[in-house]
């Protein structure tokens, strides 16, 4: 942050004029600290908590904590909400998680058909295509061509689940852990976890 | 904490991303989404009351055509948050109109 900065606050003077929609902006904020119904803290934090995208590092740590905790993963399938819970993963507002497993003969994937719903707090922002009416009408009617489509060959023996979400119930699919990760901590596990493996649009490559 | 109310703004309604990540074009959007936002994790109000208004900002249209899609998306974020604001009866948009006054004239000049 070393840019010479245009924006000087410490003198008594006002270098730049507002536009007139910061104004408005300011004016809102600074009517509403008077009435004490916000700080400037507060806006601070929320700005921040939302623009640093916690990203799918959530979901990830949980993944990985199951793949080397087998106590860990009985009760993330059996109450999702709980077992995320443990791992200080809340902010899930009333609407329950789920985890589904992958296995051999199983693969799940995630949509919403209604809208757009996603667990937020767990994988962080939805990707852009998750809410694209296509991805939501095709990944019912075919699955398997639409899966193809990100690059996940499944071989016709294995049973395709989808999972529909919706604004009581949210999935996170529990990827099969690569080979070859015997010896890998569960932070180390936790970096191969990607955002569309815990949607089911996409498998982990072995380390 | 992230949550889901961005989740329930749909369509025209949705926040402007990029690659998944929220978009802000300048400081001031950044600072109506926290308002808004802030707002309703205290229980000043409640987010679907906020949603409705955006919504029906969104749909009202209006603004520079010229202006980047997230420019035009918050003044319609803080249109509805303003409309919302002075339905509850907690700011007055004549009041809001004499505050940015001040500001734009530099009467005014608080640091945020």
């Amino acid at each position: 942050m070393s840019k010479p900065h245009d924006h000087d606050h410490d003198g008594g003077h006002h270098p730049q004029p507002l536009s007139g929609i910061e104004a408005r902006v300011r004016a809102v904020e600074s009517l509403l600290l008077e009435k004490g119904l916000v700080s400037s803290d507060a806006i601070d934090r929320v700005v921040s908590a939302y623009e640093k995208d916690i990203g799918p590092l959530n979901g990830a740590r949980a993944v990985a904590r199951a793949w080397r905790d087998q106590q860990f993963k009985k009760r993330l399938l059996a109450d999702a909400t709980a077992a995320l819970h443990e791992l200080g993963i809340g902010g899930l507002q009333g609407e329950h998680m789920m985890a589904v497993e992958n296995t051999p003969k199983v693969h799940n994937v995630v949509v919403c058909t209604l809208c757009s719903c996603y667990p937020w707090p767990v994988l962080g922002l939805p990707p852009a295509w998750y809410k694209s009416p296509p991805y939501r009408s095709r990944m019912v009617k075919e699955p398997r061509a639409v899966l193809g489509e990100f690059g996940v060959k499944l071989d016709p023996s294995v049973e395709v689940r989808v999972w529909d979400s919706s604004a009581e119930i949210r999935y996170l699919v529990l990827p099969m852990r690569p080979k070859g990760t015997d010896n890998l901590s569960e932070d180390d596990l936790a970096k191969l976890v990607t955002r569309d493996s815990m949607i089911g649009v996409g498998t982990i490559a072995s380390g | 904490m992230a949550d889901s109310k961005l989740d329930r703004l749909t369509g025209d309604a949705a926040v402007p991303r990029k690659n998944g990540e929220l978009v802000f074009d300048e400081p001031w959007q950044s600072r109506a989404f926290g308002l808004a936002v802030g707002l309703a994790e205290r229980g000043v109000f409640e987010w679907e009351e906020f949603r409705t208004r955006l919504i029906a900002a969104v749909r009202d249209g209006g603004g520079d055509p010229g202006a980047s899609p997230a420019t035009l998306y918050y003044r319609q974020w803080l249109a509805a948050l303003e409309a919302l604001l002075a339905d509850k009866g907690l700011v007055q948009a004549h009041d809001v109109a004499d505050r940015a006054a001040q500001f734009a004239a530099g009467e005014r000049d608080e640091v945020f």
